[in-house]
């Protein structure tokens, strides 16, 4: 569990997250929505400490991230995996020896073991057979699949993911939630999500948090998301006109105003 | 007033690498690694450059040297206390600042950029230590051995340019060569080889890990940590010159 309290971080003289407060609990998905700018990344980039908050807390299971020492934070980081908005892997190194990494440097692993373990996560992404390829070689979500992979090779507690289906068809994107949220509930991962994607938030959203220019706005789970009656989210939402007849409809269905397969038998004629 | 905040973050960064490496067998990988891409990757480019420069510095010191009293010989001395003092350290060192150089600030820019360095850091790796720290030990390790090759070839290239040329026999050349030879010269080469590495791998070092933005920026520190390399190195060996000859 994760536990932010009051968190502000300004570049200059701009406030970019204003006191924001949230729990992240453990086994969930957790996820920041929000449009583009308003300030997801750098929340989430406050939390893994690649930024220092000007104030507020960050406590990882009752410690406080903030006022650690480098050694101290080194060992939380053990426990943390990140997926980076654009992968981030490393260019040099193949598939393989990306998700190896981790282990290489942490582990006193033997090389048969390492393997093992590599070849496990690697399938369990779905990316058997491209163990030797170089991330020039491969294709986005292939890159995110290796990304995810190499987060979770240690068996973090904690995983972060900056948009992990940005970028990407709406069917590898699925594949992408899917694969975070069994992960999510496997292995009991407080898992931090960043995503501006509406099908994500359906599919995975146990909690949701949406921030609006750098403001906690609105805080929910993915059933009363819909329901919402706050105008930003809602229109944050609901941007396009089939969403928003979409809605309507599940509005009217959830009042007992219609019955869906009658009526849509009735529009068809 | 940037200059002195950029100077403190340069000492700070070099402060920074001093941490106990998370796993020494990976650190010694990386550290080989860059030996390698250090060494290997610029020794063609030095083969070629001291070579010519010997032979050009025979060519022209024959011209200059027109008095009959002066004896052939002293054109060998000539060729290799330049090549020694000067021409061995000092030029090499400012083609390596290209090549060696840019190529630092582009592979920490492009990590930088593309978040690998927030990646290393979210593992728990110090990123000062494990992608500096092992850059700036191989060049004081890689470069003056290129130095002493390029002296080497420097004055062999000389060697040759003067009896291809016809203008002093090979015994004429290796009598000039031991005349007057100062231990000292080669002394003070080393000096500038050190100083002149750890200025070509720590000032890339530190553009590179310290961009900010995208592949413009990625650009720029590059070109920016060679020419800043570059007068370091001319305005070290300004100051090394006057303090050690
Ligand atoms: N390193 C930085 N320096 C200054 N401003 C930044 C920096 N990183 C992000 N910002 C600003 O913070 C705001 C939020 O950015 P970000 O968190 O990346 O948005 P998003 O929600 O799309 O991830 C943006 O307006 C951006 O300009
Ligand atoms: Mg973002």
């Amino acid at each position: 569990m994760i536990e932010v309290k009051n968190i502000v971080k300004g570049f200059g003289d701009r406030i970019v997250i204003n006191d924001v407060s949230a729990t992240m609990e453990a086994g969930k998905c957790n996820l920041i929505i929000g449009s583009s700018g308003s300030g997801k990344t750098v929340f989430m980039k406050c939390l893994v400490g690649l930024f220092e908050p000007d104030s507020g807390q960050i406590l990882y299971g009752g410690e406080d991230f903030t006022k650690m020492d480098d050694e101290h934070r080194k060992e939380i980081r053990k426990e943390i995996g990140m997926l980076f908005q654009g992968s981030a892997l490393f260019d040099s190194l193949n598939v393989e020896q990306n998700v190896q990494f981790p282990l290489d440097m942490f582990t006193n692993w033997t090389h048969a073991e390492k393997r093992k373990r590599v070849n496990e996560v690697l399938d369990r992404v779905n990316l058997e057979g491209a163990n030797k390829k170089f991330p020039s070689e491969i294709s986005g979500g292939m890159k995110k699949r290796v990304g995810i992979a190499r987060a979770v090779v240690l068996n973090p507690k904690y995983l972060f993911c900056d948009e992990p289906n940005s970028g990407l068809d709406p069917q590898t994107s699925l594949v992408i939630d899917k694969l975070i949220k069994d992960l999510t509930l496997e292995f009991n991962i407080t898992t931090v999500v960043n995503t501006h994607d509406m099908n994500s938030v359906m599919e995975i959203g146990d909690k949701i948090i949406y921030m609006y220019q750098g403001c906690k706005e609105w805080e929910g789970n993915n059933k009363e998301i819909i329901f919402s009656k706050n105008q930003r989210l809602n229109d944050f939402i609901f941007a396009s006109e089939f969403l928003k007849d979409a809605k309507d409809m599940r509005m009217l269905e959830q009042a007992g105003k219609i019955d869906n397969n009658r009526n849509m038998d009735e529009l068809m004629k | 007033m940037k200059i002195f905040t950029e100077f403190g973050r340069y000492i700070l960064m070099l402060k920074g690498m001093f941490s106990k490496p998370e796993n020494t067998k990976v650190y010694w990988k990386e550290f080989m690694h860059q030996c390698s891409d250090i060494g290997i990757g610029s020794l063609g480019i030095v083969v070629i450059i001291s070579f010519f420069m010997g032979a050009v510095s025979t060519l022209q010191t024959a011209y200059q040297l027109v008095s009959p009293v002066i004896p052939k010989s002293s054109i060998a001395q000539i060729v290799r206390d330049t090549v020694l003092l000067e021409f061995a350290p000092t030029l090499v060192c400012i083609v390596l600042a290209g090549v060696v150089g840019s190529k630092i600030a582009s592979e920490l820019g492009n990590m930088r950029v593309s978040e690998q360095i927030d990646a290393l850091e979210i593992m728990g790796i110090n990123t000062k230590t494990y992608l500096v720290l092992p850059k700036i030990v191989a060049a004081l390790i890689v470069i003056p051995m290129l130095v002493v090759i390029s002296a080497g070839l420097g004055i062999w290239g000389g060697r040759i340019a003067g009896t291809a040329t016809g203008i002093l026999s090979t015994t004429d050349f290796d009598k000039g060569l031991l005349k007057a030879f100062l231990p000292y010269n080669v002394f003070f080469a080393m000096v500038k080889a050190y100083v002149f590495s750890f200025i070509i791998s720590s000032v890339p070092a530190f553009y590179g890990y310290y961009v900010e933005g995208g592949a413009l920026e990625i650009g720029r520190a590059s070109t920016k940590s060679v020419v800043v390399s570059c007068v370091l190195i001319l305005f070290a060996d300004y100051v090394l010159a006057a303090l050690l000859l």
